[in-house]
């Protein structure tokens, strides 16, 4: 198992009292795998995702839990450990690739620092690791390109160099939060297929983190749902797609677009995600589920293991409810 | 880039003619010239004589053509006390106070900018609250309160720095500077570290507030996860944005240092043109003021002027143009 | 006009005043320096009635006082808590008078460049194109020259009074609110509330009056907090450098030169006391408004 977290809980510490954002995530993430993370906004994905490259934004901690990576417990490794596992073991790519880049240094210069922080290499040979990189990830004239400013790119060709500058070191596993989020939807889709190939050719797990279904059920293996800081299904990714056992699962499927439901009304999850500071007794999704029974509102569903999956819930739906 | 350098050449003309027409219409349409420039003690006839010498019979438009006609061509008239070109006068000591304000602003970023990082990268800490408030201090104090404490402190009860004058000087390119004897050397500390004070405090909240804003951002989290070291992103990073905003505000700050050099110059006897200035308004010394008003202002739109084209060198977005 | 006309007005500041005030005494230094303020304020309208003497008086001066230093007993039995010049004038009676002054002079400046300011950024804001237009280009070009200047300036051709020296000041400030006014004003005026009143008929003149000025007010009163100390600390230095106020109202800053040629002679207190109540001034208004600042600025707010 390449990356295995047990029972992690990140809290934020506020005036009020710690305000817990993750309660007790159990995820493993195989070599090689694509994994799919997908949860709505506020659903505590991007802190799981920043959790695990020990990036938690101040003043949030990692309470609980741990984090293992190779074996390697990351939440108790030292920031020296952890600054020579990130970029190099373990990348990640960002929603605004906007905003990834510092707009006053060159690309060469925010490149190669990710190869020569990690390895000891001669410029020269850095250089062309890095322009192969680019080519890699389907950058036209690479060695130009290499000299310019961010500003002088495309928002596409940008994601394109964050995700060559995460490739630099070939990582074991690659965090992608909302990366092509920002994107048109046709470079979306390129980069999407680009990445899958990249990651299938030199063995990288890669994680997907978003909150459409759509972009996952392309290119991930395995997807994981995440719903108020908790994981409530996650399954291989046509079991999930086609027989979802969680309601907030099938919730979501159905404010999908597709061919099958063409000329219905999309339908939406009535209410909202309830925010980590007034979560419901009970089940989190509970005030929002149509199949919510008195069991639901009072005790914590706990996983249920199925042969290919896990999902938490009092009342699954089965093959009845789907038909 | 040719076009943007006309462009501004053409702005600083019209504002050296706006800033022409108010000190002539301050100097010499406000207050009454006769009564300043003419000895009271002559006759009448001599009065009248006087009058007609200075042009001063003329009307106002006539006076203000002849005004700017003479400026343009360095000449703003004699110093009464000095019988002297006034022109002349303030740019003999120019050098005096522009080695003040340089070695001001040096003093200013080379302890401002590591103490606004030390504050801005442990934001609520104690060092950050006590550096912050230490800021305050500097922005109240006025200037020459601080420099009668320095000069009781470090010149009359420790003795360790001369208390006034600029000691030895050295020529550099003919033009003597004191800052290259060691005698010069320690008669600018003082004075340069009181006219710095306040640009130290501006720097210390510039950096802090640039660090604390930067430190947030998308590309400080991706160089993080890249697995850049702290002291590379700090440095490198953070740092390079920083001093954009920090290069362009100490530019436009320097003209404030020039002026306040006039309140530093007379505590400290420092032989520049503030000196001069206020020695010439004490005695209604008209030419003189008028003199270092327009060196003044156009030194000031030169170094806006700098400061713009610096900018454009630096900031990459800038430089390299189609910014999107 | 009935006052039951259903305009939206939102409330005077965006915070509710409880978590102004409760953010504002969480700042140990900010409420430090409320306090002092509150005590300059004090000490300057009641100085008659605080000092032991009228140093301006020649009658309560004996010359057998003169040039004592702290604590000494005078000739009456009076105690010279700050000590004395060399004509027996009590330096705490001289610092409460000339905190008056001081005090007086950098308000009164303040307020009337801020009415000044106020209206020219209100017009510029309103009018819009070539008014404001050239507003802006005169502000700026004011701006872009550092106060002392403009006042030594105005100072050498004004001539000195209490008077001049407080137009000198204006001079320099109006400047400073009639930018920030405008800015503001700019803000507001594309609300929809104000676009409503518009709406509804009212005249020009009443919508300023009525709806945009009490919207700017908070940030304003940041500004008049900072630019009162600053126009403190510039008469000050006019002062000392003898082109201030005239000798007949010896404000804190030509205290302090005075008593700066006595300083080598050992009589520090001259000179030092009267420093320390100007700095104390100085930095109470900066620690208020510094700190006003912060907590009105929603990007520095805390969470």
């Amino acid at each position: 198992m390449l990356l295995e977290i047990k029972n992690l809980e990140v809290v934020f510490p506020m005036r009020q009292g710690d305000l817990r954002v993750l309660h007790g995530i159990d995820l493993a993430v195989e070599k090689g795998e694509i994994l799919g993370l997908v949860g709505e906004s506020g659903s505590g994905k991007s802190v799981l995702s920043k959790a695990v490259m020990g990036l938690l934004a101040k003043p949030g901690r990692a309470s609980g839990g741990e984090i293992l990576f190779q074996g390697q417990d990351l939440l108790k490794a030292d920031a020296k450990a952890l600054r020579s596992l990130r970029g190099n073991r373990i990348a990640m790519i960002f929603q605004d690739p906007m905003a990834t880049l510092n707009p006053v240094l060159r690309i060469d210069a925010q490149m190669l620092e990710a190869v020569q922080g990690h390895r000891k290499m001669p410029s020269a040979e850095a250089r062309r690791l890095c322009i192969e990189a680019l080519r890699k990830v389907g950058i036209p004239a690479p060695e130009e390109r290499f000299l310019n400013y961010p500003h002088q790119l495309s928002g596409g060709m940008r994601q394109r160099i964050a995700i060559a500058t995460a490739l630099l070191n070939d990582p074991d596993l690659i965090l992608a939060d909302e990366a092509t989020t920002a994107l048109d939807v046709t470079i979306q889709a390129q980069i999407l297929s680009e990445m899958k190939a990249l990651c299938r050719e030199s063995g990288t797990a890669l994680v997907w983190v978003t909150h459409d279904l759509a972009v996952v059920s392309g290119i991930a293996d395995r997807i994981a749902v995440m719903y108020a800081g908790r994981i409530v299904e996650c399954g291989p990714t046509q079991e999930v797609l086609s027989r979802p056992k969680h309601p907030y699962t099938q919730g979501l499927l159905d404010s999908v677009p597709s061919a099958a439901q063409r000329g219905q009304d999309l339908r939406q999850i009535p209410g909202l995600m309830p925010s980590p500071s007034a979560l419901p007794p009970g089940c989190a999704f509970n005030p929002r589920c149509l199949r919510a029974k008195e069991a639901c509102r009072s005790n914590q569903p706990v996983m249920t293991q199925t042969p290919t999956g896990a999902f938490a819930c009092f009342n699954p739906l089965s093959e009845g409810d789907r038909a | 880039m040719l076009q943007f350098l006309v462009r501004r050449l053409l702005q600083a003309v019209g504002v050296l003619a706006v800033m022409s027409l108010l000190v002539f219409v301050g100097v010499f349409a406000i207050g009454n010239p006769v009564d300043v420039m003419i000895d009271p003690a002559a006759s009448e006839a001599e009065r009248q004589a006087a009058i007609v010498a200075l042009g001063l019979d003329q009307p106002m438009w006539r006076q203000y053509l002849t005004f700017v006609g003479n400026a343009l061509q360095g000449d703003m008239g004699k110093s009464f006390v000095y019988n002297q070109s006034a022109s002349e006068l303030i740019l003999s000591r120019l050098p005096a106070t522009f080695e003040l304000a340089v070695m001001a602003m040096l003093i200013a970023v080379a302890i401002g900018l590591p103490m606004g990082l030390w504050a801005g990268l442990k934001p609520g800490s104690w060092a950050d609250r006590l550096l912050m408030t230490i800021s305050i201090f500097m922005f109240s104090l006025p200037t020459f309160w601080v420099g009668l404490l320095l000069i009781m402190g470090f010149a009359v009860t420790l003795g360790w720095l001369p208390s006034g004058g600029r000691g030895e000087t050295r020529e550099l390119f003919g033009v003597p500077f004191a800052f290259l004897t060691w005698d010069g050397f320690q008669h600018l500390l003082l004075p340069a570290f009181n006219l710095a004070l306040f640009k130290l405090a501006l720097v210390l909240r510039m950096v802090r507030g640039g660090v604390r804003e930067q430190m947030t951002s998308d590309y400080v989290a991706f160089a993080r996860a890249k697995g850049v070291s702290e002291t590379r992103i700090v440095f490198k990073h953070v740092l390079r944005n920083i001093m954009l905003p920090v290069i362009t505000v100490m530019g436009l700050e320097f003209g404030n240092i020039l002026a306040f050099a006039v309140v530093t110059e007379s505590i400290y006897a420092w032989p520049g043109m503030g000196k001069l200035l206020i020695n010439a308004i004490t005695v209604l010394d008209r030419p003189v003021i008028v003199a270092y008003l327009m060196i003044t202002v156009f030194i000031f739109i030169v170094i806006n002027l700098i400061v713009d084209l610096t900018y454009t060198l630096l900031d990459p977005r800038v430089r390299t143009g189609g910014a999107k | 006009m009935s006052g039951n006309i259903p305009v939206t007005k939102p409330p005077f500041s965006q915070t509710p005043m409880g978590e102004l005030v409760s953010d504002f005494t969480a700042n140990p230094f900010a409420v430090l320096g409320f306090f002092g303020l509150l005590a300059v304020i004090i000490c300057a309208i009641f100085a008659p009635y605080i000092a032991p003497q009228n140093p301006y008086d020649l009658m309560t001066l004996d010359f057998m006082d003169g040039n004592l230093p702290p604590g000494s007993t005078g000739g009456m039995g009076q105690v010279f808590m700050l000590g004395t010049d060399d004509q027996g004038r009590d330096v705490w009676s001289s610092i409460l008078y000339g905190l008056r002054t001081s005090l007086a002079v950098g308000a009164a400046s303040a307020f009337i460049a801020f009415g000044i300011g106020c209206i020219v950024g209100l017009i510029a804001a309103y009018a819009g194109g070539l008014t404001d237009t050239l507003i802006m280009r005169l502000v700026e070009l004011q701006l872009s020259f550092p106060a002392i200047l403009i006042a030594m300036i105005l100072v050498a051709v004004l001539g000195q009074g209490t008077d001049k020296i407080i137009l000198a000041l204006v001079a320099v400030q109006w400047a400073y609110y009639a930018r920030t006014i405008r800015g503001l004003a700019l803000v507001e005026k594309g609300r929809e509330y104000i676009e409503a009143t518009h709406v509804l008929g009212f005249s020009h003149f009443r919508i300023v009056l009525r709806h945009l000025l009490p919207n700017c007010i908070p940030p304003l009163i940041v500004i008049v907090t900072m630019q009162v100390a600053s126009a403190i600390a510039l008469e000050a230095t006019l002062s000392f450098l003898g082109i201030g106020l005239p000798l007949t109202e010896p404000s804190l800053g030509q205290q302090i030169a005075n008593g700066y040629g006595y300083m080598q002679a050992g009589r520090y207190w001259l000179s030092i006391f009267p420093g320390v109540a100007l700095l104390f001034t100085i930095v109470s208004l900066n620690l208020v408004g510094d700190h006003l600042r912060d907590i009105l600025n929603p990007k520095t707010r805390r969470q």
